[in-house]
């Protein structure tokens, strides 16, 4: 669809920051509060704008970590649709945080969120491997997060510059 | 910090004749305390984008530790003209009209040193960047302050550089866009001012290091003019645009003379600029504008929020059409820029600097940096506001 540069822009600030309020968005593009409210809502109902959520750390919250593993999934693809059928089948699942049909070595990528390591070896051994056009999975377990959707986990890098500058 | 009026023997008249930078005093006074929104910094905040460090770190794996050319790196000389040419139409000769420095800072230096002899008038035009006046001073220069108004949008006008001009007067010192009050001179503006300082046949000094943060139009330098290119040093430096403050890197432009001159006084002072540091540079011009793009887009809309916040909470601010300063007035608060900073600080945490400190015309102004966070900028409004409601006569 046609996004016009104020647009885009307003889509690149709040990728960056989803929390920023309409009243400084409207002043950061010399818009009135009611332009980027229609800006908003039309990219919402275009589906330009999917959701707005935020990157969280759970590793620092006390009993919430999960478990997240990345499943490479060889797949045979149907007659007609394709893998579309198989993808759809599969990220229906709760479990499933992301799917991306891939080139190269497997056909489907899978990233699976779960409380623990065996719940996830018993939704690959339960659920996926048993679907039908499955051939065969990888499971890789992630170890440490370090940078998610572009943001830096504990990078460190605060401001150190002195208070008062020429 | 107390200024001792003795004349100590032991220390240079020069020396001894200018004060210590009142920037610095309020850097003393704002480093005692905690939980600061600071305003009063004038570098970006961005750190120096990933690539250009990595290629400095590269250049000491690779061996790269020695002297480069006392004018810089060859290849970093040719990256510069190339860039100045293609981004502000300002071609010059990488072999014999550009130099890189230690910093825009010693460019400066350097361009006083090459062109006043004692005695000389130089005209600085302000409110603007605090060394200019103190470095022709020690070049044993007089300084000439010609004070901009608000009225003007901060911008020198043919009248006033004429009212300033003597027998004397040998140089003019302009730098747009403007720190500290983001004002930028149009091609037209600049053409009425060329022509006052041919007449009187006088040099130029032109600090454009804020040049690629210019948003309303695109930089325009005085020495694209007619015959201004040969009596012009252009001044700028990757400190601001490329966020790389810290690695002290600046360069001149200017005709063959003038950059012979410079070079030998570089050579016996500097040398050279850091090596790694010129590497760094190098990896900056050739991959790095896109970074810059995406930082002066992120500048602007700062600006953009800061104008209007400004505006509502009866803070009167001119719109900064460069560089990432908002230079408001606080007139209507009748305190003058240093209580009025001072008492801000104290009251609110929020470090501005004076307008004063600046030189003559930034008195009853304040320098507001919005090269920090949006969250910083948003709560730095509302801690102002309040302060304003108390204050404001």
């Amino acid at each position: 669809m046609g996004v016009n540069s104020k647009e885009i822009e307003v889509l690149q600030i709040i990728e960056e920051n989803g929390r920023v309020s309409l009243n400084t968005l409207a002043k950061m593009v010399e818009l009135s509060e009611e332009q980027v409210e229609g800006i908003l809502k039309k990219l919402e109902k275009e589906k330009v704008i999917l959701s707005y959520s935020a990157v969280i750390d759970w590793s620092k919250v006390y009993d919430q970590e999960n478990v997240t593993a990345m499943i490479d999934v060889k797949v045979t693809p149907q007659r007609g649709v394709g893998f579309d059928d198989i993808a759809k089948r599969i990220y229906r699942f709760p479990e499933v945080k992301a799917l991306y049909l891939m080139s190269g070595a497997y056909d489907l990528s899978v990233v699976i969120e779960g409380k623990s390591m065996s719940q996830i070896a018993r939704f690959v051994s339960d659920k996926l491997s048993t679907l039908d056009s499955v051939i065969s999975t990888t499971t890789h377990f992630q170890l440490k997060k370090y940078k998610h959707d572009g943001v830096v986990f504990e990078d460190g890098e605060e401001d150190r510059r002195i208070v008062v500058t020429p | 910090m107390v200024q001792s009026t003795k004349v100590n023997r032991r220390l240079s008249k020069s020396v001894q004749s200018i004060q210590p930078s009142g920037i610095r005093r309020f850097f003393d006074l704002a480093s005692t305390m905690d939980n600061i929104i600071s305003l009063g910094v004038g570098e970006p905040d961005f750190v120096t984008p990933w690539n250009v460090r990595e290629a400095a770190f590269s250049s000491l794996e690779r061996g790269f530790t020695a002297y480069t050319a006392n004018a810089g790196l060859l290849e970093l000389r040719e990256e510069i003209s190339k860039y100045m040419s293609q981004q502000f139409a300002l071609p010059y000769s990488p072999d014999s009209e550009v130099l890189v420095t230690v910093g825009a800072s010693e460019a400066i230096d350097l361009a006083i040193r090459a062109l006043v002899d004692p005695g000389d008038e130089v005209i600085v035009v302000e409110p603007t960047f605090v060394s200019y006046a103190p470095i022709v001073s020690l070049a044993g220069g007089v300084p000439v302050s010609v004070g901009t108004k608000k009225e003007d949008e901060f911008k020198v006008t043919p009248a006033q550089l004429e009212a300033a001009i003597t027998p004397k007067t040998k140089l003019v010192m302009i730098c747009f866009p403007n720190n500290p009050t983001g004002a930028v001179m149009t091609k037209e503006e600049l053409e009425l001012i060329s022509h006052v300082i041919k007449k009187h046949d006088l040099l130029v000094l032109s600090d454009e290091i804020y040049a690629e943060l210019s948003y309303e139009t695109s930089h325009y330098s005085i020495a694209r003019l007619p015959d201004m290119r040969d009596r012009t040093v252009v001044i700028s430096g990757f400190s601001k645009a490329f966020a790389m403050t810290g690695w002290r890197l600046g360069f001149t432009l200017a005709p063959e003379d003038i950059t012979a001159a410079m070079l030998k006084i570089h050579q016996y002072t500097m040398m050279c600029a850091s090596t790694p540091a010129q590497y760094g540079a190098l990896e900056a011009l050739q991959n790095g504008l896109a970074d810059v793009k995406k930082m002066v887009q992120s500048y602007n809309q700062r600006r953009n929020f800061i104008v209007k916040s400004y505006a509502e909470i009866g803070l009167p601010c001119h719109t900064p059409g460069g560089a990432f300063y908002a230079f408001p007035s606080i007139k209507n608060t009748g305190y003058d820029s240093g209580e009025f900073a001072e008492k801000l600080l104290l009251e609110e945490r929020v470090a501005v600097v004076p307008g004063d400190v600046f030189g003559e015309g930034g008195e009853g102004h304040i320098r507001c940096s919005y090269a920090t966070s949006m969250e910083n900028l948003e709560e730095s409004v509302r801690r102002i506001g309040r302060f304003l409601e108390k204050h404001t006569r």
